[in-house]
């Protein structure tokens, strides 16, 4: 009942916790907008909705990535809802593609123009994954062995397809983009990058060093990476 | 400063670098010896220590005070009425009361964004022909502004940030900049603080500083302008930042722009009481 009540309260906070989030810090929502209007002035009509933030991240924002907990399950909560499954039921795509997606941060850029190249997925930005790369980023998790980790539990493999679609259904304000929800990759992508996190042949598991990470390094913090205070 | 130029050695440690860049192969997925960018970076930055002109910005310095002094625009006037805020004509210790509130603009204003707003005030140059194009492309030299810019820079080298914060419109460009540096935005959900509010944390191969610490801010921001090796150019805080709103998935950042002020507002106060050490060199 009470998360009900929570729900329905942060639907009514779309707007309400966007102009709270700027107000906390002495910055008024409508002053935002024009000064954001002003500094992208050749932003295309589509682009706008992107100088606004949904109601997850004002509620994020206003709460400096750490809200109590109520307010973070229902978040989850309404997050979730947005998953999207694979009509198939099938969550495990081909790894090989998964890895070309891991890899490519191209996509959404105002330089990409390429309306064919599909999107990628970045995940090496910030992850570690196949122990061949060693050009990764840090912000994220080690994912080295994943599927190993998690003994390659076919039921698993449905939990890193819904983190990968909207990871705000996982940990609240975390840092990790909404893959699926914000409509950066699709279903299929988001299988192919599953089977490179779970699939036994994946490099992420296979080669010889791909030893996992201690288990207390794989462990999602509850927090988001960029959850400090400043 | 002593005006101290060893051509030779320069050159050869700079072919080092980009040797070491290089075969770290900085535009391909791989990077094979990371560990190479950072030892050059190292010997350089000692180098630069014992002689700061051994820093190509350098030389965009010297091209910026020339284009200082040059009569330019259709009134054919040189820079020297442009009034840093410390009154027309002086250049020494300006670039550390930046940004600051311009009674004359009516607005807060940091290096660059007072540098376009002289040019077009006293040298009636249009500045819609210029902001187009105010940011060079990788191995092009930096633009005359940002020159000018990496100049005056270069004549508070050793000085204390001490941006005013004491007019009611710099303690609200300061909160601005507050605000936008929290706000999550765009299609990745990103802010700056996803990528600038932990400590040692890499993006890819780079190591992306911790500005919401005021220790790490005092040791980063005071750099820019900066050689940017990868890019073989001297790269500007303006330009900077267009490059992570890129990153960002958001559209591109108008040069001078009240959002673009604030954020360096926001970046410069947070490295209070750092030491100018512009212009620095990064990776
Ligand atoms: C901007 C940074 C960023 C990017 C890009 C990113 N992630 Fe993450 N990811 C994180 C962070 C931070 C965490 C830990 C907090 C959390 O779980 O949300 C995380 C957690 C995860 C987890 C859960 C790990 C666990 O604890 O079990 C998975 C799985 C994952 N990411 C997969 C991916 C994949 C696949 C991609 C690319 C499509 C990706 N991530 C892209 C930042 C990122
Ligand atoms: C997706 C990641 C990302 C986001 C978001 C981001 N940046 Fe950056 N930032 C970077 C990277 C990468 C670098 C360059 C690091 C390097 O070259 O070693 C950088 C460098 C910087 C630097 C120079 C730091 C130094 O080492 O001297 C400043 C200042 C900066 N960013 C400010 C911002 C501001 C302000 C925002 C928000 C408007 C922002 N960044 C958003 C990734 C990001």
């Amino acid at each position: 009942m009470r998360s009900v009540l929570i729900l329905a309260l942060i639907a009514q906070m779309s707007v309400a916790s966007l102009l709270r989030a700027e107000e906390s810090r002495g910055v008024n929502e409508q002053q935002m907008a024009r000064v954001l209007r002003q500094a992208f002035p050749s932003a295309p009509p589509e682009w706008r909705s992107r100088l606004v933030p949904d109601a997850t991240m004002a509620t994020c924002v206003l709460w400096d990535n750490q809200p109590p907990k109520d307010v973070a399950d229902a978040i989850k909560k309404r997050e979730a809802s947005r998953i999207r499954h694979p009509a198939d039921g099938n969550f495990m795509g081909d790894w090989r593609r998964g890895e070309v997606l891991a890899q490519s941060g191209y996509g959404l850029r105002f330089t990409d123009n390429d309306i064919k190249r599909p999107n990628g997925g970045n995940c090496y930005a910030c992850h570690e994954l196949s122990p061949d790369e060693v050009s990764f980023g840090t912000l994220g998790v080690s994912l080295k062995g994943y599927g190993r980790t998690h003994k390659f539990d076919p039921q698993y493999a449905r939990v890193v397809y819904e983190k990968i679609y909207n990871s705000q259904a996982v940990v609240t304000c975390s840092t990790m983009p909404r893959f699926g929800a914000n409509g950066i990759l699709s279903i299929d992508q988001i299988k192919d990058l599953v089977a490179l996190l779970m699939d036994p042949d994946s490099p992420v598991n296979k080669s010889a060093n791909a030893a996992p990470h201690g288990e207390a390094e794989n462990k999602a913090s509850p927090r988001g990476a960029d959850a400090k205070k400043p | 400063m002593t005006r101290h130029l060893r051509p030779a050695m320069r050159s050869a440690l700079l072919a080092g670098l980009l040797v070491a860049v290089a075969f770290a192969g900085l535009s391909a997925p791989r990077a094979a010896e990371p560990d190479a960018i950072d030892r050059g970076l190292e010997a350089f930055r000692a180098m630069l220590k014992a002689d700061a002109w051994s820093n190509p910005a350098m030389l965009d310095a010297d091209r910026g005070q020339a284009i200082w002094y040059e009569r330019r625009g259709p009134r054919k006037i040189s820079l020297e009425p442009c009034d840093l805020g410390k009154g027309p004509g002086k250049v020494d210790g300006a670039f550390a009361g930046l940004p600051r509130y311009f009674q004359d603009a009516g607005r807060v204003m940091d290096l660059e964004t007072r540098l376009l707003w002289c040019m077009e005030k006293i040298q009636g140059i249009d500045p819609r022909s210029m902001i187009e194009k105010l940011h060079p492309a990788a191995n092009e030299p930096v633009k005359d502004l940002g020159a000018v810019a990496t100049w005056i820079a270069s004549r508070s080298h050793g000085l204390v940030f001490a941006g005013p914060v004491s007019h009611p419109r710099e303690k609200a460009t300061l909160r601005l900049g507050k605000a936008l540096f929290h706000r999550r935005m765009g299609p990745f959900d990103f802010s700056c603080a996803s990528c600038h509010a932990s400590a040692d944390k890499r993006i890819r191969r780079q190591g992306l500083a911790e500005l919401v610490n005021p220790e790490e801010a005092r040791r980063t921001v005071g750099e820019w302008p900066a050689y940017r090796v990868s890019a073989a150019h001297v790269m500007t805080l303006q330009h900077r930042l267009y490059d992570c709103f890129w990153q960002m998935r958001l559209p591109e950042l108008q040069f001078g722009s009240e959002a673009s002020v604030a954020l360096i507002a926001y970046l410069v106060h947070q490295a209070e009481g750092g030491t100018i050490a512009a212009p620095g060199l990064k990776r």
